[in-house]
């Protein structure tokens, strides 16, 4: 069997799955941020009887119902790959990776899909209440979906729960509390669902900007505008926090990630953390002499205090890694990409050596090797590395989409404090350079929440599955031709959509809230 | 507050819910739901029988010939 793996076939693989997944982000962080924002105005409704609450209430869940119709199965496509693009990766975590997606299916999409019927087709039919709950209902249900989601994915960062099955080749879940409360998907959850939250901050405030400059909905927008401003004033605050709890983690589990996302190749006590630098594009080898950055700004043992809550902890860069040798936080001595890939290769040699003993019914024998698989299976995936730079994420990417993301994100925090105090000092009508800054702010929204998952997934490579599967072990035996004829016929129908979606947005935002009051029922 | 008193011809019915709300449904609301419905069934009438099959099921019956064609595929490529 000619199993020569074409690397053309993984890169368009890779290529078809990034461009699936950032098309479904385009569409989810706003339904996940809308959602929230119309459940507190519909809340702020019922508690005061104030109609113009329900009028915005109303325009915003069109806004919403809109998103979530055009994103709606744009994951489904995801899965799709799983089974054919990524067939050794989806049989050899299928007993643990499946289980939080089909929970996700079942529970959150049905959820969401029953109540968000009543929050469409009941107004007028049920009381405000009931259709407040059925509100806050369809709220929970999309941001359940997201958990499950993100529990799938926190596993393939920081593999917990779960026990290799040398019999069937799979991994099979041994703890689902393990799964559910690793501390990597708690964290990814808050952060990811917060990010949704900014993008539809952003959104909210750039709409509502748009309608104070044409000065049309100006009640509507005002309300708007500053509720949004305070919401994603919030938003972007905890999103720091929890960005400060993803450093955390990143160091704890994936310190080559945190490494790369800081270009860091020589490790330091009381490292700091870099605000703002370029890369030095002569920087060709890990280990070269050559300087990183051709500047940067640091602020001093900021990154050792992130990842270690430690002014003066240790931070090991790329070098470090590779080379090992260097204390880790429980003592023991960091392995070496050597001693790694040793390991991964014992626990290969003991896996084809536990099948040929079981075959031969040399039970005592399999049992020996079964062991030895065990022991040495963390670094499973070592063993499809060749070289210390298999090992290295691209460095230039994560790096710049870390900071890039962290810039964006103190820019919002910025201009939503500037926003809510010209709302209260009742100037925002006037400082028109504001509004048009807020408009012209929802693409940067977008482009962090983007760039996010860039530094999460890029920053993850080359593994599936840290330290266990890499990407070139992880996909199918297909030809290249045949992914790339479905990477084609996704960015068509992807674009198609995305492009019918803002065709209609833009209609609907163009006739406004009155127009949704008119007509009291679902539009 | 006031109770509210529903009368029986108006209290709440899952149908007539349902087929008011798409009878009574605005152009862009049909427009949204033609889109959703032509996607739909060209991710999983189109797109998922001939693009995107299992490839695994398509080869193999058994899960022991899964688990073995996954093992060699897993093994050779780190030996290679």
């Amino acid at each position: 069997m000619d199993l020569l793996l074409n690397s053309a076939m993984v890169n368009w693989s890779r290529a078809q799955f990034a461009m699936t997944a950032g098309y479904h982000w385009l569409f989810v962080p706003l339904t996940l941020g809308l959602a929230i924002i119309m459940s507190i105005m519909e809340s702020i409704y019922v508690k005061t009887g104030d109609e113009s609450w329900k009028r915005a209430t109303k325009f915003w869940q069109k806004i919403f119902g809109i998103n979530f119709a055009i994103g709606v199965a744009t994951g489904i496509i995801l899965e799709f790959q799983f089974g054919t693009n990524w067939s050794n990766y989806s049989w050899f975590v299928g007993d643990i990776f499946g289980a939080p997606l089909v929970i996700e299916g079942i529970v959150a999409f049905f959820l969401e899909a029953t109540f968000i019927s009543i929050m469409f087709f009941g107004w007028n039919r049920v009381s405000k209440k009931t259709h407040l709950t059925a509100t806050w209902l369809t709220t929970i249900g999309a941001t359940l979906s997201a958990f499950w989601i993100l529990v799938a994915n926190a596993w393939m960062q920081y593999p917990i729960g779960m026990e290799f099955n040398p019999d069937t080749v799979r991994n099979e879940m041994t703890d689902f509390w393990a799964l559910v409360s690793s501390p990597i998907a708690i964290n990814k959850f808050f952060h990811a669902v917060l990010s949704g939250w900014g993008v539809a901050a952003a959104f909210v405030v750039g709409i509502s900007a748009w309608y104070l400059i044409i000065k049309r909905h100006v009640d509507f927008a005002l309300k708007s505008i500053k509720m949004g401003a305070i919401f994603g004033f919030i938003s972007f605050v905890l999103l720091a926090v929890t960005g400060d709890g993803s450093a955390y983690q990143v160091s704890q589990k994936q310190p080559m990630k945190l490494a790369t996302m800081e270009g860091l190749y020589e490790g330091q006590a009381g490292a700091g953390l870099i605000v703002a630098g370029v890369l030095n594009p002569k920087k060709e080898a890990f280990n070269d002499e050559v300087d990183p950055y051709i500047f940067k700004i640091s602020i001093p043992k900021l990154l050792s205090y992130l990842g270690y809550r430690d002014l003066n902890a240790f931070v090991p860069g790329i070098k470090d890694i590779i080379d090992g040798g260097y204390k880790l936080q429980d003592g023991s001595t960091a392995l070496s990409f050597a001693e790694k890939k040793e390991k991964g290769q014992k626990a290969v040699e003991a896996l084809v050596n536990y099948k040929v003993a079981k075959e031969s019914k040399r039970i005592a024998e399999a049992e020996i090797f079964e062991k030895e698989l065990r022991d040495n299976y963390a670094y499973f995936g070592y063993s499809y590395l060749e070289n210390p730079e298999d090992n290295i994420p691209n460095v230039p990417i994560t790096f710049y989409s870390f900071h890039l993301m962290v810039i964006i994100g103190m820019y919002f925090i910025l201009l939503f404090l500037v926003i809510w105090f010209f709302g209260r000092k009742q100037k925002l009508q006037s400082a028109k350079w504001l509004l048009y800054v807020g408009l012209w702010s929802i693409p940067l929204a977008y482009i962090a929440s983007q760039l996010g998952w860039i530094v999460a997934e890029v920053g993850r490579q080359p593994w599936t599955i840290q330290d266990v599967l890499p990407v070139h072990a992880a996909v199918s035996n297909l030809s290249s031709g045949h992914v790339l004829t479905t990477f084609i016929l996704f960015a068509v129908l992807f674009t198609g959509l995305l492009i019918a979606e803002v065709t209609i947005m833009v209609k609907q935002i163009k006739k406004g809230p009155d127009e949704v009051y008119k007509n009291d029922t679902f539009n | 507050m006031e109770a509210e008193v529903v009368p029986k011809k108006n209290r709440f019915n899952w149908f007539i819910m349902f087929w008011q709300g798409f009878t009574h449904m605005t152009n862009y609301g049909k427009t949204l739901w033609v889109l959703v419905i032509l996607k739909l069934i060209i991710m999983f009438f189109i797109l998922k029988p001939f693009f995107f099959p299992k490839y695994l099921d398509e080869k193999f019956d058994s899960d022991n010939e899964k688990a073995s064609y996954v093992t060699t595929e897993l093994v050779e490529r780190s030996l290679k």
